[in-house]
């Protein structure tokens, strides 16, 4: 008889450790344990946390992590998010290329998604981040002004094309260049309205890395980006030591057409629109 | 890719097998047997290093440099950047297609521009003798095509003689260079022991017409300790260590010079000697060398942009080799192996101080393992008929340790994989003929040698003759040569003549060629070379050497020799020596000497005008030297007083990089003080 009782005792025990496990927040922390919080917004009801790799809000591409947590402070997981980028300039403002915010698989409380900014803030003009969002059918909002701080090297290029059409050039990787044959990603969007900004198909991103501090010498075995399943643009950026690279840049359409940026030459030292690296 | 595989080594390998019973090689049975009539040295020359305080006063100069002596061999020319560190070419090959080993050991040099070869990491002091041999017969350390060169270590005896030394002073007007230096050595009966320490101290030199050629001085210290000690009558040991610094080395005809070239060579040996009725001695070495060399462009005012460029190798080996005698053989089996790593990377510094500065790996951190059994056998066929074979087999294993290395050279190579090995393989066959006065010679070899670290690996390498950046190219082959040798020497009285000529056609002949698709990094560059593999080329040298003593105490020598080389498409390779002939006269009696000489090369007109050279005007100079030794009791005093380029002339050869000017009028002095 004693011995039955010792095992339901055990058992009980176990099935409450085991129910501890169940617990809503599972290690919440873990799962932003390689980034850093670089913004947290707040509403009556609930909060809001991005998280980046760097840390900071620059121009160009950033990729975000976001999590959701109600005034109790638990996560909220099977939220709707949706969001807007807008900037607020003294006259106008103005949006910019931005992705849908998904759920990240494999992990429980992470929301990721990308903002392309054009332009870092500054004293005058600032960029808000404005959510939208529905838990449980009910639809909440916060927004927030950001700040985007201008990048050392210059990662994205805005420029008008020999079409009138408004680009926005994004690069993507490399984060961490090595002296190697790189993989190298960007994004290419157009200006629609305000608001929009559809990305671009079919282009072609001819790339010529050279080495300004060094007589402009290049490299070999570099890859021009072309479009990917993904939406954006890959391609192999080659570096052969560490240093100040230009990544000299030409724009073509889907008919061979140069749209923007030239080619280098003894004559000619830079193109119009390039991304620069320095590691 | 092209199928390596050669129908014949498995052949050959079935040939070398059964070959397991072989005799001494032609470099010991030189001095350890009486000698016949005639010299019986074909393929191998010896050149002695003249004994500091030694009797016979030979060479011109007695402190010239290692350089200096090896220059005097017909097989030796000496690719000259500056007056340091000259890089030895034999039989018109450069360093790459020969082996040179400092006493049986492997070095390997850690400069990416040739500045520090391995006969510049060591002294005259250190060394007795260099033994070099030509040809696939020379791969005892190591697969060679044009043979080797090997330094033997200075070391007194168990032969209980007691202490013995000297001191040693020189100077030389045309860079006023001075040398100092001492020698000291113990021969007991059980135990001896050498040490001896040189420094050199040169200025610029001034080529003729008082024309002072910039960025041409060195400093150098060496300091070398060896000694021995007798475990028996037949076993001994000995420790050998050699420790040689060269700093604010000049290198004119390059953009930079050294700040640092350091080596600290070390070995232990184990001595075997008249084993039983077969083996005649086993020796056995293990040994470690570690070379640092730093380049530095601090002292040029006016450079592009400024770099730093180390360079290391270190090189752990041993061997062991066995001698014996058996019958009508005289045999030798050397088993040898080595690990090398060899790293070199390139710092430059952006004119814009807020830049980051530019990193690459020149030479991304190789390691080469290298395990060999090399044969050879002195077989006897009757009083006048010898016959010499040799057989080598050898493993060769390349590894990049560096990942980032690694990956640089991915930019070029995208599927490269960090390790590859090789076999090595070599064999030869001598015949000569002794019929009274006359020695005859007939030869034939076949042999391979592994691509350099530079010519597999090298990453952007900057070539200052060609100004073009190679890049190495990690898929070459082993290049391959068949060579053919002929020479006859006749001796009657005091008069002697030799003659010698060989022929080398190299398959898979590596050498760079321009790639128009690849943009040049290095800031003014032609553009860019990257290695490969030539169907074959063809190299032919010629040497005639005449000395007759036509009165009791004066001897005339003359020698004049040609080399002649073109690739596959009959372009001439680079840095072949035109005709060049000397002609002297000594005078020998009570301990004086007098010599004179002039030497000359005939106009260069086969240059490879797409290795950059340009043709050379011919030239003439004159040299004399004179010497007298005054003893007092077992004390010496050896004075010699030269003059080299007696008539200033401003000359350029085949062999000056970037067509530096040689030294001017130069006036020497050696004071040997010897106990």
């Amino acid at each position: 008889m004693k011995i039955y009782q010792y095992i339901l005792l055990f058992t009980t025990a176990l099935f409450i450790a085991c129910a501890d496990d169940n617990d809503p927040n599972p290690q919440p922390q873990d799962e932003t344990h390689d980034l850093i919080l670089t913004k947290t917004l707040s509403n009556a009801t609930h909060q809001i946390a991005i998280f980046t790799q760097t840390g900071i809000f620059h121009d160009g591409y950033n990729k975000m992590y976001l999590q959701l947590k109600d005034n109790n402070g638990s996560f909220i997981n099977n939220a709707d998010l949706s969001w807007e980028p807008m900037m607020h300039m003294e006259n106008m403002h103005h949006g910019g290329p931005h992705s849908q915010i998904s759920r990240v698989s494999g992990k429980q409380t992470l929301y990721e998604g990308w903002i392309v900014f054009q332009m870092p803030g500054n004293a005058m003009e600032s960029w808000y981040i404005d959510f939208n969002y529905e838990v449980e059918g009910q639809n909440y909002g916060m927004e927030s002004p950001i700040d985007v701080q201008p990048s050392p090297k210059r990662v994205v290029s805005v420029f008008q094309g020999n079409d009138g059409v408004n680009y926005i050039l994004a690069m993507i990787e490399p984060t961490a260049p090595k002296v190697a044959v790189n993989d190298m990603s960007a994004a290419i969007f157009k200006m629609g309205e305000m608001h929009d900004f559809p990305v671009v198909n079919g282009y072609q991103l001819k790339i010529d890395p050279r080495m300004p501090g060094m007589d402009n010498h290049g490299s070999p075995n570099n890859v021009d980006l072309t479009q990917g399943s993904d939406g954006f643009y890959h391609g192999k950026l080659s570096l052969t030591m560490t240093g100040y690279w230009k990544i000299n840049l030409m724009l073509q359409n889907q008919n061979g057409e140069i749209l923007k940026g030239e080619p280098v030459t003894d004559d000619n030292e830079s193109s119009s629109i390039f991304f620069e690296i320095e590691f | 890719m092209k199928n390596n595989s050669n129908p014949n080594s498995k052949t050959m390998k079935n040939y070398i097998v059964p070959l397991l019973v072989f005799t001494f090689g032609l470099q010991i049975y030189a001095q350890e047997f009486p000698a016949d009539s005639l010299d019986n040295i074909d393929l191998e020359e010896v050149i002695i290093i003249t004994q500091v305080g030694d009797k016979q006063l030979k060479e011109s100069k007695i402190l010239g440099s290692l350089d200096n002596y090896l220059e005097k061999s017909t097989a030796v020319n000496m690719i000259k950047r500056g007056a340091y560190a000259w890089e030895p070419m034999l039989q018109g090959m450069s360093s790459e297609r020969s082996v040179v080993t400092l006493d049986g050991m492997r070095i390997y040099s850690a400069c990416t521009d040739k500045m520090d070869p391995v006969t510049s990491y060591v002294e005259i002091t250190n060394f007795s003798k260099a033994n070099i041999v030509s040809g696939s017969s020379g791969s005892e350390h190591g697969g060679s095509i044009a043979g080797s060169i090997d330094l033997i270590r200075r070391k007194a005896s168990f032969n209980d003689s007691g202490w013995g030394g000297s001191v040693f002073t020189g100077f030389e007007s045309v860079n006023k260079q001075k040398i100092i230096g001492t020698d000291v050595n113990y021969s007991g009966s059980r135990f001896f022991s050498n040490l001896d320490f040189t420094y050199r101290d040169a200025d610029n030199y001034k080529a003729g017409g008082n024309e002072e050629i910039l960025y041409s001085q060195f400093t150098k210290y060496n300091l070398s300790a060896i000694a021995g000690v007798k475990l028996t009558d037949k076993q001994s040991l000995e420790a050998s260590l050699i420790y040689d610094h060269a700093t604010d080395v000049g290198y004119p005809a390059l953009p930079m010079d050294v700040s640092t070239a350091k080596a600290i060579i070390g070995s232990v040996q184990y001595n075997y000697k008249d084993l039983n009725d077969y083996f005649n001695f086993w020796e056995t070495k293990l040994y470690y060398n570690k070379i640092t060399h730093v380049m530095d462009d601090s002292q040029r005012p006016d450079v592009p942009i400024r770099m730093d460029m180390p360079g290391w190798s270190s090189t752990y080996g041993f061997y062991s080799k066995l001698r014996g005698d058996y019958n009508k053989h005289r045999f030798g089996i050397t088993l040898s192996g080595h690990l090398n790593n060899s790293l070199a990377e390139m710092t430059m510094y952006p004119n814009n101080p807020n830049e980051a500065a530019m990193y690459m790996m020149t030479w991304p951190d190789v390691n080469t393992l290298y395990g060999g059994l090399f044969l050879e056998d002195q077989i006897s066929l009757n009083a006048h008929l010898k016959l010499d074979l040799s057989a080598g087999i050898a493993l060769h294993h390349n590894g990049i340790e560096s990942e980032f290395g690694w990956q640089s050279l991915q930019v070029f190579y995208p599927d490269l994989k960090a390790e590859k090995n090789r076999t090595i393989k070599n064999m030869s066959v001598q015949l000569s003929f002794h019929h009274q006065q006359w020695l005859f010679g007939l030869g034939m070899d076949y042999g391979e040698r592994a691509p350099s670290v530079s010519e597999a690996y090298g990453f952007y390498l900057f070539n200052s003759y060609d100004a073009y950046d190679y890049v190495g190219n990690p898929y070459l082959d082993n290049e391959k040569s068949i060579g053919f040798f002929l020479s006859a020497q006749f001796k009657a009285g005091k008069f002697k003549a030799k003659w010698q000529g060989n022929y080398f056609h190299i398959y898979d002949y590596i050498i760079g060629k321009p790639d128009g698709n690849l943009l040049p990094m290095t800031i003014g560059a032609n553009g860019i070379k990257v290695y490969e593999a030539l169907n074959f080329a063809q190299i032919f040298n010629t040497d005639l050497d005449l000395e007759y003593g036509f009165l009791p105490d004066w001897i005339f020598s003359g020698r004049v020799s040609y080399r002649y080389g073109e690739d596959n498409e009959s372009n001439r390779l680079p840095l072949m020596q035109p005709l060049i002939y000397r002609l002297g006269l000594k005078f020998n009696k009570n301990k004086w000497t007098a010599e004179a000489e002039i030497e000359g090369s005939s106009k260069n007109n086969r240059y490879s005008a797409e290795f950059g050279e340009t043709p050379k005007d011919a030239y003439l100079i004159a040299n004399m030297a004179f010497s007298k030794k005054f003893s007092l009791g077992s004390q010496h005093l050896n004075v010699k007083i030269g003059i080299e380029n007696l008539l200033d002339e401003n000359y350029t050869t085949f062999s000056d990089w970037n067509n530096i000017p040689r030294p001017g009028r130069n006036l020497f002095l050696n004071l040997v003080y010897q106990w």
